[in-house]
């Protein structure tokens, strides 16, 4: 295996839709590497699940090439299967047999005597909270639990890397909580994690480094913290006064390191370039100036939100 | 206890060596997992099996001789066999049709919409045709116990005097066409099942089944046919009729049947050719 994990070279995966060619994927370059906890992050419809169905051998790609743990994904699909788990967005536990069964078989479509996947599915149900449920079918269980099994199961064959698609959508905060908890600890242990997500705050919790796709292409790629400031987020600071803001809000606006000051009611909100310190300070004695008594203040800090919106010049839509 | 979640190191290949021997212990491992599932629905399985063909002894060997209705095939002439010695194969026959083609076609269009159980089968670590083949394995199993547990209904349930002469005359030739008719009856579900949607099955049922039963020489020899010949070379498309000749030919070769070069060709040359399209079919489905 090479050092990187995964390597994608120029991939594109063109649908015909309606007798019109639609680039789900157009020209992606990424480099995951081992250990990493990495995240493809973008708008519903971006192409990361697109990305992530080339990358684990469920889509052809149309051009370009991908090698995921060493292998490429088209000629030597077979050889990447046995080194990867996955865990699809849709439930695809099989609603048959138990969650324990569903693990044992993994374990033997994987390789491993009946005793062994058995042995090892029971540790990670285990490990997962499971044990009290692996005898039910997954139509008796919750949203989370059901979730949990499928990461149990997609780990059963110990893979290099583990992907997951959109692991939260639809589940519970709780249980979103509890399923970060976990990958978490996976991959402190060592587990190289690639996961796509919607949730701006998921994948700032979470990676290590992170994609930021839209249109199916990389618009940025690093670090969360690189991302904000190559982007140029901002941070938003808002203090509330007494009485309503405009007039403070012209003054604000000519303050050094303000980008935008706007008054909206009684609250001035302003826009600053990152880091912003001792900016409230100076907006507090604006608004003193004008008779104002603060009621409340709050700075936010650069998003990646913010670093979205100056990237595309869009809202970041979830 | 220390529990080892994640060990990258300790990697996902194989304990066995080779390619071929990896394969046919997923091989065997997807089928165990059919396999368990039929065993805890066996009832199902058996109803499935059993009801269609049980109305129909009942209705043509038991109440229609009742009532004075039905008479031995070919009239009521001394020597000319009884009409349900003519019906036990075409009733097998049909019964391992039906029950070959749902058992693979109907969980595979669920798995491919519905559930999308098969987004996650086909990261098992063999290439796609091998996932396909062993659906048409499990399939032809179900298929073969459907036969077999509809042979007693079709042997016992008859009015007095009209039980069936049927015994296997050729044990090598029954258990091959027996085990092709099997195949065949897998390999046209897989096929269904990757060219239909799901929305569609009901038409499939009226457009595909319903014209296999009727068309598929279940009720008389398809030599019978020759009175109506148009018909007799339109049905040599039914994979049925094959089935039941094959059966025909092994278990009642009194009644007549096509010659045996013709319906082996007929199955094996179906399952090469409907299996092979099929394969192809379930690649092309399952892969974006």
């Amino acid at each position: 295996m090479t050092d990187a994990a995964i390597r994608t070279t120029g991939l594109h995966k063109t649908y015909t839709s309606g007798g019109r060619p639609v680039h789900a994927v157009d020209g992606l370059d990424l480099e995951v590497r081992q250990g990493e906890f990495f995240g493809l992050l973008g708008p519903n419809g971006a192409g990361k699940s697109t990305t992530l169905g080339m990358l684990t051998t469920r889509i052809v790609p149309t051009r370009g090439s991908a090698e995921v743990a060493g292998f490429d994904v088209t000629a030597q699909a077979v050889d990447v299967r046995r080194h990867i788990g996955v865990v699809t967005q849709a439930n695809t536990m099989d609603r048959a047999v138990s969650l324990l069964e569903n693990l044992e078989f993994r374990g033997r479509f994987f390789g491993m005597s009946t005793k062994e996947s058995r042995g090892r599915a029971m540790e990670l149900l285990e490990r997962f909270g499971l044990a009290e449920v692996a005898g039910r079918l997954d139509d008796h269980v919750s949203g989370g639990q059901s979730k949990r099994a499928m990461v149990c199961r997609a780990l059963m064959h110990r893979p290099d890397i583990l992907f997951l698609d959109e692991p939260t959508a639809a589940i519970d905060p709780q249980a979103r909580r509890n399923l970060w908890e976990l990958l978490r600890e996976l991959n402190a242990a060592g587990q190289t994690i690639v996961l796509t997500t919607h949730y701006l705050e998921e994948a700032e919790e979470l990676c290590d480094r992170i994609a930021v796709v839209d249109h199916g292409k990389v618009l940025t790629c690093g670090t969360v913290d690189g991302i904000k400031a190559s982007a140029g987020a901002e941070t938003v600071i808002t203090v509330s006064f007494d009485e309503p803001a405009d007039a403070a809000a012209q003054i604000a606006g000519k303050l050094d390191g303000v980008q935008r000051a706007e008054a909206d009611g009684r609250d001035l909100r302003v826009h600053a370039t990152a880091p912003a310190d001792g900016l409230l300070g100076e907006l507090i004695s604006v608004g003193r100036d004008h008779g104002l008594s603060v009621r409340n203040a709050a700075t936010l800090p650069p998003s990646l939100e913010t670093a979205f919106l100056n990237l595309t010049g869009r809202e970041y839509r979830e | 206890m220390t529990t080892t979640i994640a060990s990258p190191t300790a990697t996902a290949t194989p304990a066995r060596s080779g390619r071929l021997s990896t394969g046919l212990h997923t091989f065997a491992a997807l089928l165990s997992r059919d396999l368990r599932v039929t065993r805890r629905q066996l009832g199902s399985l058996v109803l499935r099996a059993v009801m269609q063909p049980l109305a129909f002894t009942f209705g043509f060997a038991y109440v229609l001789p009742k009532i004075g209705l039905a008479g031995g095939f070919g009239g009521d002439q001394p020597g000319a066999p009884k009409f349900t010695t003519v019906l036990v194969p075409g009733l097998v026959a049909i019964t391992i049709a039906v029950q070959g083609i749902t058992a693979v076609m109907i969980p595979l269009l669920m798995e491919l919409t519905y559930t999308k159980q098969m987004e996650d089968r086909a990261l098992a670590p063999v290439p796609l045709w091998v996932i396909a083949a062993q659906k048409i394995v499990s399939a032809a199993i179900q298929a073969m116990l459907a036969g077999l547990v509809v042979f007693p209904v079709v042997l016992l349930v008859h009015a007095g005097g009209q039980a069936p002469d049927v015994h296997v005359h050729d044990w090598p030739l029954f258990v091959t066409t027996f085990g092709l008719a099997c195949l065949l009856a897998a390999c046209t579900g897989l096929l269904l099942g990757t060219l239909f949607d799901v929305q569609k099955v009901q038409h499939l049922f009226a457009a595909v089944i319903t014209p296999l039963t009727v068309l598929g020489c279940v009720y008389f020899p398809w030599s019978a046919l020759k009175a109506v010949p148009w018909l007799q070379y339109l049905t040599l498309l039914n994979p049925v009729v094959y089935m039941g000749e094959g059966l025909r030919a092994s278990l009642t070769p009194e009644v007549g049947h096509m010659p045996v070069w013709a319906f082996l060709l007929a199955e094996a040359g179906g399952v090469v050719l409907l299996g092979g399209l099929a394969l192809r079919n379930f690649r092309r489905r399952v892969l974006g």
